[in-house]
């Protein structure tokens, strides 16, 4: 069907319109000059700034620790509603669990980071209100955030679960049940292994979600704990500035090493399955 | 762990559960329940609630619910004022109208482009096409803020794209390209492209090219074969990718707070600047309300609608 000019004219502007902007973050962030867009000659002295900076070094830790408890939280509440979902047909307040576990997929940030919020302010408001229960809340920070991010993330986890728990075979669960397995063991036994493929990407695809967000973190966060997001955000929103280029120039390096990786494993394991 | 504790393992977990008087199946159900009322439901009833107080100098910054009368009698504190606010404000009005407008453009533009690619990576054999499909998915793995603030450096007055432009000779004045509409546009296009793509991709792939041969043979032109046979098909995936990018867009924040001018009005941000510049809690609260039922309430109902119709 390659017919014409058209076609890979389109194609060829498209990618270098999804490139020249990550490209140009790379190149100017070996630049000498301040001046984020005149080439002031080779230098990786941002990098050395970055590495000093006490402020992203600390958020980004903060933001992989809150990414790594959101995801496997995320994973495994997600999980439990896609299998409550697709294996458990008539029970109280299903139409209600559909709804809440969508919902989350279309909700605009602002109004998922304010309700949240408000929630924490109020039942901290309420429990310090009680001597028995005052100090019980934790404040607001790296635990907010996580709770916060587990919820929209189990969302899209329940999405990939769900897809992979109606695909595959139930005939091997009801083998397991014939030969004694109680209803536990063979969801441990059987439906895990089956399905871990589909939450290793849910817990992936959590992780980056939860690593990429700014707003939400925003609302629910407190003093104190600012994620990495947050501290680009508060850089980036005064203008250019060079080591911010350097931050990004790290993070696409590991991303593209990631999937180039994770590409070249899953070729293998293609290759080792068809020979 | 050997055959025999890991039996021991299941059949105590499922006793002790027994002897509680809990059935497992409705622990199951419980976990993901309980956590979604808790952190998703609860939360909106607190946000409804607080949409109706009054703004206070304190520590909530909001009216309490009740409050004791001087004869000791509860008395409710609920008002409508905030919803009355904003019917009255210009602002919020124009605010929605065009986040609903920058929305529709930004989709309309990113199936433009997204169509042509989408169907070139359908139609191509398949090394080319796994490479493809992967350069599209990949710029969505980086974050999506620096992918906003690098065209932050390609937009600005000195910018990349002044700076060449004006390095040629094709413009004597930089142009003025940061802090416009166009600059959201471009924003929301560049961000949310690979969402329209790979809906599109996953639906022109499947497309039988007998069909198309078939229209070639009776005498079809390319164009009218494209707009009978190939669009009409494709209108699935047409739908569902413009669901994708309408959705994110429409309650954007980053994209119009670094890349609009002052004048961008949209939604996302009247809340964010109503929350923490105004720090008025209940407005922000009232916008939200209003947006869950203008905005959100519509879009699960199309969803729901299109997934009663891909069962049928």
């Amino acid at each position: 069907m390659a017919r014409g000019w058209f076609l890979p004219l389109a194609v060829t502007l498209g990618l270098a319109f999804l490139y020249a902007p990550i490209l140009s973050l790379v190149v100017f962030s070996f630049n000498e000059s301040r001046l984020v867009t005149v080439w002031g000659g080779f230098s990786t002295r941002w990098y050395g700034e970055l590495l000093e900076d006490a402020q992203i070094l600390g958020s980004a830790w903060i933001s992989l620790k809150v990414a790594f408890f959101s995801a496997c939280l995320a994973t495994i509440i997600g999980t439990l509603g896609a299998f409550v979902l697709v294996r458990f047909h008539r029970f109280w307040g299903r139409m209600l669990l559909v709804a809440m576990l969508t919902a989350p997929l279309v909700m605009p940030e602002v109004i998922t980071g304010l309700s949240l919020l408000l929630m924490f302010v109020a039942s901290e408001t309420f429990l310090n209100s009680h001597p028995l229960t005052s100090g019980l809340f934790p404040g607001r920070g790296v635990v907010t955030i996580v709770i916060a991010h587990t919820t929209f993330c189990a969302a899209f986890v329940a999405v990939i679960a769900q897809s992979r728990l109606r695909d595959m075979d139930q005939s091997l669960e009801e083998a397991a049940r014939d030969l004694g397995a109680g209803p536990v063991r063979v969801f441990f036994d059987i439906t895990l292994p089956v399905i871990a493929p589909a939450l290793v990407s849910g817990w992936l695809l959590a992780f980056t979600l939860s690593l990429d967000d700014l707003v939400i973190a925003s609302f629910v966060s407190g003093p104190g704990a600012s994620t990495l997001p947050m501290v680009i955000f508060s850089k980036v929103r005064l203008g250019v500035s060079p080591d911010v280029n350097a931050l990004a120039t790290i993070m696409i390096a590991i991303v593209a090493v990631a999937v180039i990786a994770a590409g070249l494993l899953m070729r293998r394991s293609a290759r080792q399955r068809t020979s | 762990m050997s055959a025999l504790t890991q039996n021991v393992l299941w059949r105590g977990t499922a006793r002790v559960m027994g002897l509680v008087g809990i059935r497992g199946r409705t622990l199951v159900i419980a976990v993901p329940m309980l956590w979604l009322l808790l952190f998703f439901l609860v939360p909106f009833v607190v946000l409804g609630r607080i949409s109706l107080a009054e703004p206070m100098i304190a520590r909530p910054p909001y009216s309490p619910l009740w409050e004791r009368g001087p004869d000791g009698s509860l008395q409710i504190i609920a008002s409508l004022e905030n919803y009355r606010f904003l019917l009255s404000d210009a602002l919020y009005r124009n605010a929605y109208l065009s986040s609903i407008r920058i929305a529709v453009v930004s989709t309309v533009f990113a199936l433009l482009i997204g169509y042509p690619i989408a169907y070139f990576i359908a139609r191509s054999p398949e090394p080319r096409r796994s490479v493809l499909l992967l350069m599209v998915i990949l710029p969505f793995w980086t974050s999506f803020l620096l992918r906003v603030y690098a065209w932050m450096g390609f937009l600005r007055r000195e910018g990349v794209i002044n700076n060449t432009l004006v390095g040629l000779g094709v413009i004597d004045e930089p142009l003025v390209l940061m802090q416009t509409d166009l600059a959201v546009y471009i924003g929301i296009v560049y961000t949310y492209l690979p969402f329209m793509i790979l809906p599109l991709y996953a639906n022109l792939v499947k497309l039988d090219s007998a069909l198309l041969e078939a229209a070639g043979d009776l005498g079809a032109s390319p164009m009218v074969t494209f707009f009978t046979v190939t669009l009409p098909l494709s209108l699935p995936g047409i739908v569902a990718g413009s669901m994708l990018v309408f959705i994110p867009a429409i309650g954007e924040y980053v994209i119009p707070a670094l890349l609009g001018g002052p004048d961008t009005l949209m939604i996302g941000r009247v809340l964010w600047d109503e929350f923490f510049s105004s720090r008025d809690w209940p407005v922000a609260s009232a916008v939200a309300i209003v947006m869950l039922f203008l905005v959100v309430a519509p879009i699960m109902w199309l969803q729901s609608v299109q997934n009663r119709r891909a069962l049928d």
